[in-house]
């Protein structure tokens, strides 16, 4: 017995000191990965400890630090979730942000598929190249560049889409930017125009990788054009969209804000406000720190649930996966 | 034999062709327009007649935006940021690419699955916020630096990319004795050129194009990067439009003399899309390359 114990003892110190051994001598290693460590402790995972503030009532107090601060203020159990859950808000800004999110992935996916599918079929290499370069542009102009746009060519007195609707239909002007109704069909459309090109990129690349031989067989065979997409090429990109599908499902809860902090003004809220944009406004501009904490731990709570629910059922019918 | 090869044109050639020009001009008209517009005379962009082509051709909306001073200011602290937010997105993310990459790299699996965990994880915008004023870095370069030194996703292509490079090229510099750090910086960085260059590009473009952390934790406005100020003047500016529009006299209009509001707006917008539009088409590859190597990694 008690030989085998300080058999065990030994065999634990070895280990240690393999440790220690392993540290020591990768000790440069290790000093290389330290800034983004330490990076990912201070900006990631403290704030992470610092989401506790939703059971909390955090009241920030001049010469404290973060840690300390929410380590003093009183719990407040559920209270905060249960406040957001009977607010009026509640359903409003769910529904905002999942019509936002459905509408972008029903009008926005399809869409680069599509037209990479039609990038296949053109022939000629260099008015291909260009049509490829010019649809990335949009993705290199920033957000507030693109509602800036949108501002000023959709206003109702110097817009060229209100001076054709005025001179050509004869219509009133259309004050676009606010009215409640047309604000997701901006906030979509716009999307689509900045993220098209590059959206395809990834089907391009991986209709390149077909195997030529497959056409040219199906061309033996006298299949038409039409009927070479839809059983050649639409098939080779089954496991590109599928992938970017569970991800973009993944993700349908999580709106960013920022387009919308851009685009949306008071009028609009009823069919624009989202949960991000609703925390930044009652969490940065009213300071309800704790409160809209707990809205945004909601948020992601509900994220995590979509994306793992999305990867198993895509898991279960097409055998592909992320995770 | 040529003239044979030769196919004839289908209908789906025409229906591809029409598509794609369709995606073209739905593309270019706008920025097309807003340039024509910019470089128009104010008095023939109030009477609506440019399209992509300017009318009574002028430069006197650039020469107030320009002589103004917010704009250009804003212009230098935008190239500031994104320099300095670029090289520390650098040097954080190769090293921790590169530590994570390295199969002896003792609790490697711990350390990957820390960084992957943030993906799906986060403490939220609001903790995030108090965290950086608890910090004391309200008001400063560092606020919009520091939070997003690491993406989690370039530092993933970054990882891959050092993973495929092969270990021969690194083996006889660690016969010669040299460190990790040293073979890091000696070998592993020149020889990464292309991935580096892709990485620092997304980097780039992301900094430049950022307004969100500056509007949150940017008080002072001669600090303000070129977004932001773009923003002020064209999204928030509606108000002073209108207020001019309905004839009471806005300080806009008077500050900018005979040029029209909706002239400065064109000229400020124009200005900053017009360095990524000239940078884009060279840079293009390197984009495609890094989103490439991303999806391949799921």
């Amino acid at each position: 017995m008690k030989a085998r114990r300080s058999e065990k003892t030994e065999i634990k110190t070895a280990k240690k000191q393999s440790w220690v051994n392993l540290i020591v001598k990768n000790r440069y290693l290790l000093l290389l990965l330290l800034p983004g460590l330490i990076y990912y402790i201070i900006f990631c995972y403290v704030p992470m400890y610092g989401a506790l503030i939703a059971f909390k009532d955090y009241t920030p107090e001049y010469g404290k630090g973060f840690i300390q601060n929410i380590m003093e203020s009183p719990w407040v159990g559920l209270e905060h979730f249960r406040r957001f859950f009977g607010s009026y808000n509640f359903t409003q800004l769910l529904r905002n942000t999942l019509l936002l999110s459905l509408y972008s992935l029903v009008f926005g996916f399809p869409l680069p598929i599509i037209f990479a599918l039609i990038l296949n079929e053109i022939r000629g290499k260099h008015f291909k190249k260009f049509v490829q370069t010019a649809s990335y542009l949009p993705h290199f102009i920033s957000t507030v560049a693109v509602v800036s746009m949108l501002t000023l060519f959709l206003s109702p007195r110097s817009g060229f889409i209100n001076r054709i609707i005025t001179t050509l239909f004869h219509m009133e002007p259309i004050y676009f930017m606010a009215e409640p109704g047309w604000f997701r069909i901006l906030y979509v459309a716009s999307g689509i125009w900045q993220s098209l090109g590059w959206g395809a990129i990834v089907y391009i690349a991986a209709l390149s990788n077909v195997d030529q031989g497959m056409y040219e067989a199906a061309t033996v065979d006298g299949a038409s054009r039409w009927q070479k997409i839809l059983y050649i090429s639409l098939p080779s990109l089954k496991s590109t969209i599928m992938i970017l599908l569970i991800l973009n499902i993944g993700s349908m809860f999580s709106v960013g804000g920022e387009k919308v902090i851009l685009m949306y003004q008071p009028n609009t809220y009823e069919t624009a406000d989202v949960i991000s944009s609703f925390i930044y406004r009652r969490g940065l501009q009213y300071a309800e720190f704790s409160y809209t904490t707990a809205v945004g731990l909601f948020n992601s709570f509900v994220n995590i649930i979509l994306l793992v629910s999305a990867n198993w059922i895509s898991r279960k019918v097409t055998d592909e996966s992320l995770f | 034999m040529r003239r044979r090869k030769r196919k004839k044109i289908e209908a789906m050639d025409i229906i591809c062709y029409a598509a794609a020009l369709i995606v073209v001009v739905i593309t270019l008209y706008p920025v097309l327009h807003l340039m024509a517009l910019s470089f128009s005379s104010s008095g023939a962009v109030s009477k609506n007649t440019v399209s992509i082509w300017p009318k009574e051709f002028t430069l006197q909306a650039y020469r107030q935006v320009l002589s103004t001073g917010t704009v250009p200011n804003s212009f230098i602290n935008s190239i500031v940021y994104t320099a300095i937010g670029t090289a520390i997105n650098m040097l954080f993310t190769s090293t921790m690419a590169y530590a994570l990459s390295k199969a002896q790299l003792p609790f490697r699996s711990f350390f990957t699955k820390l960084v992957l965990l943030t993906m799906y994880l986060s403490g939220g915008m609001i903790p995030t916020f108090l965290l950086v004023n608890a910090l004391g870095l309200y008001d400063s370069i560092w606020a919009l630096v520091l939070p997003g030194a690491v993406s989690t996703y370039n530092l993933i292509v970054l990882r891959s990319f050092f993973a495929a490079m092969p270990v021969e090229l690194e083996e006889s510099a660690r016969l010669d004795g040299a460190n990790d750090i040293t073979v890091f910086w000696r070998i592993v960085l020149p020889l990464s050129k292309a991935g580096l260059a892709t990485i620092a590009l997304f980097y780039l473009v992301g900094h430049w194009n950022s307004f969100y952390s500056a509007m949150i934790y940017l008080r002072s406005a001669d600090k303000y990067p070129l977004q932001l100020v773009l923003r002020n003047i064209v999204i928030q500016g509606q108000m002073a439009n209108e207020l001019a529009a309905a004839g009471q006299a806005s300080a806009a209009e008077s500050m900018y003399g005979q040029v029209s509001v909706n002239s400065i707006k064109y000229a400020t917008l124009f200005l900053s899309i017009v360095p990524m539009m000239f940078i884009y088409p060279f840079i293009q590859k390197y984009f495609v390359k890094g989103v490439m190597i991303g999806s391949l990694k799921g």
